[in-house]
């Protein structure tokens, strides 16, 4: 029995405002976050009470009780508690994944709607035993005499107490994925003026965004911040240009570089019936997206080059070229991400000899790229980020009202997710 | 909210009844609030007045068969036991002699009425059709009735309700909630009830069900994130309306919890943008199907002394709380927005009535809304639709925001009316449910105080 599938719409979006770390949410768990993200969306939309589908979500840095982090933050929404929900991680690409994870439900009818969500938190970050100190507590507990459980509590030591805290270094080569990106930028020529102008363009455009009220339909307030706090609409690339650099990169800084941030985002998708059932305006339909991932460990590649792969993939897949776009969403991880990215893209030898194509995907029009800001500017909860990019795209998509927008991410692990949407 | 008068709970110790008791001090008591399914009163009424056809007048005979139809005693006049209250139809009154059934029917029963009751006295709309004698005759009454609304004790309140030619059929939604206990904080108003616009959709008006007077209605609330407008969403959502709760951006988190709450929509807009208008409409129409009722709640203070009141504070209340309205208005009345029988109700306050010292900003805004739900009320073309348009003023409410006044003030404002204590939210949300009723067609261009018949104004 075969089927057809089905489109599989971006009806609405939510996020709260992205804090930095240790700011307005340093005392919000990821399931305070979560949940305001989800009910703001709930209220949006006009569901609660609904049983949707499917929720779809996940945090990167996550502590041990928050395991079933999805289903316990719609149990805690104004959602219908029947409503099931499962988690996911992908690193940073998490939020992007979960949609597309939505979606394909969606298409192939085994939901009629759903929502897609990530969360992250760097203030409440989960830390977690020293090994000396867990492998002496498991030997107490696996111990059957009170005096064995003694014999062996004397093999503590001082150093046993120090706790394992979580670190934004790759397990495999031990460098930070700041590291790894001054590498990355430095064998593609990214100049530090190129990377300031960008991050001062993230700033402005977010800024103008939130000016012409752009997010009155994306953002909720939380905890009293209505704006993300990383934004700085006063910022230029001379005022960037002071900053010391960081990661051993002689172009890299705090500016070019995305903070550790807090925040949540959630993105409701359906089938057409049921936003025609729920008098929803489908904003845009998920077409496609794909997902690569790199060798970076033995340095035939960067860690966060893997977008530029899957990109290339999903264009062949779809018979798309990389200039039919409206809109560029290109994760902002650093500057330089975004740089390298489009310069391999640029170049004839990387897409000949690295994405086996006959030659350059080519440039794309940069006036559409990143239009309303991005990570640099807002900040970058790493799961929540995907749906920031998600629910922006398919409104601007709609505002439009044609075209269609093309959404890079990559992740650590040297893996990046990419999808296309089309306007409804 | 009991918990945050103080004083109303010292009263209920033993030791502060003594106190009060022997130092004549004011005794307020708690407010019969409506219960969703409970009756309009809780116990026998008295139905009397002006001999028309039959024993009493045709009015009085109407309201006689609502209170049966909802299962209240009629009570005997001259028995001694307690009543919740006293109906007393004067609209035939034209001579003034013809004012001693107000005394005759109130005086004896006034007694027997038990805690929260109510006086509801009918009277005549006083048109060109009838004559000087006649006229002066009716203003009697308001004179009276607000004068039995500071006599009633325990919690009692007294209104008038004068009705229009050929309205007769139109009282229905006013008497049941000027009886009932959604009325708890109105007292000494007096409440036009005219001929329903022929554009109206209500008419004829037969309600399947008084505890859903709302049901199928789109309704939309600015400044719903708390306070009134919160109370206000609640309402008009209990009786059966879906709820747009609007409100600025930057209250989204307050207004997530309320739309949730009552299962309705969150809009974040600044009301104050110039397509604020076109973007609620757009939305009641899209999610929602249609507009029917739209409250006009949301409102800023920028309180200070005129003296050192500078342009940009003035210019700010100004614009939220009055050129805000008239701006969406635009969009709103016109159409594509309110729907043909659809209620409009502008919050304007009793700051806008009385005057209020370091509010002259916030007065005139309210001031302003109050004239402008009279100019519409007499608008032709809205009422060709059937469109009724009238204003609230809140006197003093219980809120966070009265919550910040300064512990005396508080208490004056709390205690200088009828029933000695401040009112809550929700007594405003239940008298806004009123207007935005199908049902209460005949009432537009009105001004209806929800102050507890405050000194202030009066």
């Amino acid at each position: 029995m075969s089927r057809e599938t089905r489109t599989a719409a971006v009806l609405a979006g939510n996020r709260i405002p992205f804090a930095r770390s240790h700011g307005a949410y340093a005392h919000a768990s990821n399931h305070d976050m979560l949940t305001a993200a989800l009910d703001g969306l709930v209220a949006r939309t006009g569901l609660a009470g609904e049983r949707l589908g499917e929720v779809v979500g996940g945090a990167v840095l996550k502590h041990s009780h928050d395991w079933n982090l999805a289903r316990e933050s719609v149990l805690s929404t104004a959602l219908s508690p029947q409503t099931p929900a499962y988690d996911v991680q992908q690193a940073c690409g998490t939020g992007l994944q979960a949609t597309l994870l939505v979606a394909n439900k969606i298409a192939l009818g085994q939901i009629d709607s759903g929502i897609s969500c990530g969360s992250d938190t760097t203030s409440d970050a989960p830390m977690s035993l020293g090994e000396g100190l867990r492998e002496t507590l498991l030997k107490v507990n696996r111990a059957k005499t009170t005096g064995d459980k003694a014999k062996a509590l004397i093999g503590l030591r001082p150093g046993h107490l120090a706790p394992n805290v979580p670190q934004a270094a790759e397990p495999r080569t031990g460098l930070s994925m700041g590291e790894h990106m001054a590498i990355t930028a430095k064998e593609w020529g990214i100049t530090r003026e190129a990377q300031d102008e960008l991050a001062a363009a993230s700033h402005r455009n977010l800024a103008a965004a939130y000016d012409r009220g752009f997010f009155d339909d994306l953002v909720t307030p939380f905890l009293g911040l209505t704006r993300d706090g990383n934004l700085r609409p006063d910022s230029s690339a001379e005022k960037l240009a002071k900053l010391s650099p960081i990661f051993g990169s002689d172009t890299m800084t705090a500016g070019n570089s995305t903070p550790l941030t807090d925040g949540a985002s959630a993105v409701l998708l359906g089938s057409e019936q049921f936003a025609a059932e729920h008098s929803l305006t489908p904003l845009a339909r998920v077409v496609d997206g794909e997902t690569a991932a790199v060798d970076f460990v033995h340095g035939a590649e960067g860690l966060l080059m893997a977008p530029a792969y899957a990109a290339a993939r999903l264009l062949a897949r779809t018979g798309l070229s990389l200039q039919d776009f409206d809109f560029y969403e290109i994760h902002e991880a650093f500057a330089a991400t975004v740089l390298a990215t489009l310069a391999a893209w640029e170049s004839d030898e990387f897409c000949r000899t690295r994405l086996g194509l006959p030659g350059a995907l080519g440039p794309i029009d940069r006036s559409r790229l990143n239009v309303n800001g991005s990570s640099l500017a807002a900040g970058h909860p790493f799961a929540a980020t995907g749906g920031r990019l998600v629910a922006s795209l398919a409104t601007m998509l709609h505002e439009k009202g044609s075209g269609r927008g093309l959404i890079s991410v990559c992740a650590a692990g040297g893996q990046g997710v990419v999808a296309i949407l089309e306007a409804m | 909210m009991a918990g945050s008068d103080p004083y109303a709970a010292l009263l209920a110790s033993p030791l502060g009844k003594r106190l009060a008791g022997s130092l004549g001090l004011p005794r307020p008591t708690e407010l019969r609030r409506y219960v969703p399914g409970e009756p309009i009163l809780d116990g026998a009424a008295l139905v009397g007045g002006l001999p028309g056809g039959a024993e009493s007048g045709p009015l009085a005979e109407a309201v006689e068969a609502v209170l049966r139809a909802d299962g209240i005693e009629i009570g005997d006049p001259f028995d001694t036991t307690e009543v919740a209250a006293i109906v007393c139809d004067l609209a035939d009154a034209r001579q003034p002699a013809d004012l001693e059934r107000l005394r005759a029917v109130v005086a004896p029963s006034l007694k027997r009425l038990g805690p929260s009751g109510r006086v509801l006295v009918l009277g005549r709309h006083r048109g060109p059709d009838l004559d000087p004698t006649a006229r002066a005759v009716q203003r009697a009454l308001v004179g009276a009735t607000k004068s039995i609304a500071k006599e009633t004790r325990r919690g009692g309140t007294a209104n008038l309700v004068l009705v229009g030619p050929g309205a007769e059929g139109a009282v229905e939604s006013t008497v049941r909630f000027l009886l009932s206990g959604r009325a708890a904080y109105v007292s000494g108003q007096v409440v036009s009830v005219g001929a329903v616009a022929a554009g109206d959709v209500a008419v004829p008006f037969e309600p399947v069900d008084w505890t859903q007077p709302l049901a199928d209605r789109v309704a939309v609330v600015t400044g719903a994130a708390r306070g009134i407008g919160a109370a206000v969403a609640e309402v008009l959502s209990r009786d059966g309306a879906t709820v747009v709760c609007v409100d600025v951006p930057a209250a989204g988190e307050a207004l997530v919890r309320t739309a949730n709450r009552v299962g309705g929509t969150a809009l974040q807009v600044d009301v104050t943008a110039n397509d604020a208008g076109r973007r609620i409409a757009e939305h009641a129409h899209a999610r929602h199907g249609g507009l029917d009722i739209v409250v006009h709640n949301a409102g800023i203070t920028r309180d200070k002394l005129l003296a050192n009141t500078d342009e940009a504070r003035w210019a700010q209340v100004i614009e939220v709380n009055l050129a805000a309205v008239l701006r969406m208005n635009e969009v709103l009345l016109a159409p594509g927005g309110l729907g043909d029988g659809g209620r409009m109700v502008l919050v304007s306050s009793l700051a806008g009535v009385a005057g209020n010292r370091g509010q002259v900003s916030y007065a005139a805004s309210k001031a302003g809304l109050a004239g402008l739900a009279e100019a519409l009320g007499g608008d032709p073309d809205l009422r060709a639709r059937g469109i009724t348009v009238n204003a609230v003023a809140p006197g003093f409410i219980e809120t966070e925001m009265t919550a910040r006044i300064p512990l005396a003030t508080r208490e004056l404002g709390r205690r200088l009316n009828s029933l000695q204590q401040g009112g809550l939210p929700v007594d405003v949300a239940e008298t806004i449910a009123w207007l935005a009723q199908p049902g209460s067609g005949g009432v537009t261009g009105q001004v209806v105080r929800v102050c507890g018949q405050s000194l202030l104004g009066a």
